[in-house]
């Protein structure tokens, strides 16, 4: 299967890139391509020009002090290759090692995932609850969004046509906090059903501080569960309170069904998954 | 579009389409038929190649994206003619019924033990998650790789392919 023709340009610089994507309203930006260029084999997607940012050195890498922060060209594989990231927050490696397969990994990047906004990828789960920041540069300089402006609609975010997103900034829970991420994965494609990345952050007493909880794979685009959320903050912890929290998990959000998966279906999804996420993270908090 | 690329060290410079994918560049333009195209959907695994090292599934990459890049099939493999281990331990467990899916469980399987050269048999399969055999039920397949890792632990000097090596810089054995 080929795609349909298209003109390629690889810019060696971010500034080169916006550039581009200023003159043509046509182009589309060509990351790791494991979303983009299977979407254009079956040409679902016909851009008439590819921007191929892999060759932007400065869009790759890791660094991590008070914050992770990952340039949008990192790849899954260099982000489990972190022993760094990897062990501060586990949850990227309980999302990241079941995303697609080892070949899907060492091509795929964090940035490509997050700007393509498919509506069962799991790493917009996760960067929901784990409150990412993210930059974007265009035209007019460079801005921040914060992920919870960012999932606009199925495949749609917040980026501007001519805006290319650079680096995903994630906060590092401080104290006793943990991370988890808990998918039911469609048994052929591997992508989620529903999927749930769960952040606990507890006080010096132990009842909960904090609680932030994104859902993937259930409706149009990933979505906090905010009733859940509401319902854990002041609570101990205990397998009693996650689980009655988890009960309200589906609450307030937009699901939809499919010839897989009824809405009612994945609604129960989310609550059994966010309960799975809640102990799992309650379990690393200690 | 113009572009050059190292295939298992041989470098050369074509003019190609920027919708040609990879696999049909090594195929249709280098003749290298080993390298094949199974599902088309980046599902299978028959196709994957390394790129600069890492092994990808060239039916989901661009000839174009790979200007300047070093590739090695599984016709890269073999130095002077003797097989790598890989390819020993596929001929000696039998890891193989068609055939078909074989050249990409190679490459695969050559990265595998890039990334752990002494790997569990979990490990192995897991490793093998991106690869699809619709004959022998990966029993074989996990025994030719466990053969391989054997193979290479005891002369480590013989597994860098010439290909590998003449794109790295290294000294061939």
């Amino acid at each position: 299967m080929f795609p349909a023709e298209f003109d390629y340009t690889a810019p060696a610089t971010i500034d080169e890139a916006i550039r581009l994507l200023q003159q043509r309203d046509d182009a589309k930006i060509l990351a790791g391509g494991h979303s983009l260029l299977p979407a254009m084999k079956l040409r679902l997607m016909t851009p008439a020009m590819l921007v191929d940012i892999g060759k932007i050195p400065e869009l790759r890498g890791i660094e991590i002090d008070g914050s992770l922060r990952l340039g949008a060209m990192t790849t899954y594989r260099m982000v489990l290759d972190s022993q760094a990231a990897c062990s501060r927050l586990p949850i990227l490696v309980d999302s990241i090692s079941k995303i697609g397969d080892k070949q899907v990994r060492n091509m795929g990047t964090v940035g490509g995932s997050l700007a393509h906004a498919d509506p069962a990828a799991d790493l917009t789960a996760v960067m929901l609850a784990l409150d990412a920041r993210l930059t974007a540069r265009g035209p007019n300089g460079e801005r921040t969004i914060a992920i919870d402006d960012f999932f606009v609609d199925m495949l749609m975010t917040a980026l501007d046509p001519a805006e290319l997103l650079t680096r995903i900034e994630i906060p590092l829970p401080q104290g006793r906090a943990g991370t988890a991420y808990a998918k039911f994965a469609h048994p052929a494609s591997g992508y989620a059903v529903v999927g749930v990345a769960a952040l606990l952050s507890l006080a010096t007493d132990g009842t909960v501080q904090d609680c932030r909880i994104g859902v993937t794979g259930a409706g149009p685009k990933a979505q906090r569960a905010r009733a859940a959320e509401d319902a854990l903050r002041g609570q101990q912890p205990t397998a009693d309170r996650l689980a009655d929290a988890a009960q309200q998990a589906a609450d307030g959000l937009d699901i939809l069904g499919d010839i897989f998966a009824s809405a009612d279906y994945r609604a129960n999804l989310v609550r059994v998954y966010t309960r799975r996420a809640l102990e799992q993270a309650a379990a690393r908090a200690g | 579009m113009e572009i050059t690329v190292t295939v298992n060290g041989k470098t050369s410079t074509h003019n190609v389409p920027p919708r040609m994918l990879l696999v049909h560049y090594l195929r249709e333009v280098l003749g290298l038929t080993g390298t094949h195209v199974g599902c088309d959907t980046s599902q299978c695994g028959a196709c994957v190649v390394l790129k600069d090292g890492i092994s990808v599934k060239s039916c989901t990459v661009l000839a174009v994206q790979c200007d300047g890049a070093n590739i090695v099939t599984v016709e890269g493999l073999a130095v002077n003619g003797n097989l790598h281990p890989v390819q020993e331990g596929f001929w000696e467990e039998h890891g193989l019924q068609c055939g078909f899916c074989t050249p990409g469980v190679m490459m695969a399987a050559y990265q595998i033990l890039q990334d752990n050269p002494n790997p569990s048999e979990e490990e192995i399969r897991a490793g093998l998650e991106g690869s699809l055999c619709r004959c022998t039920g990966y029993h074989n397949i996990v025994r030719a790789v466990k053969y391989a890792a054997e193979k290479m632990k005891a002369a480590p000097a013989g597994q860098t392919p010439t290909a590998v090596a003449a794109g790295s810089g290294e000294a061939v054995p």
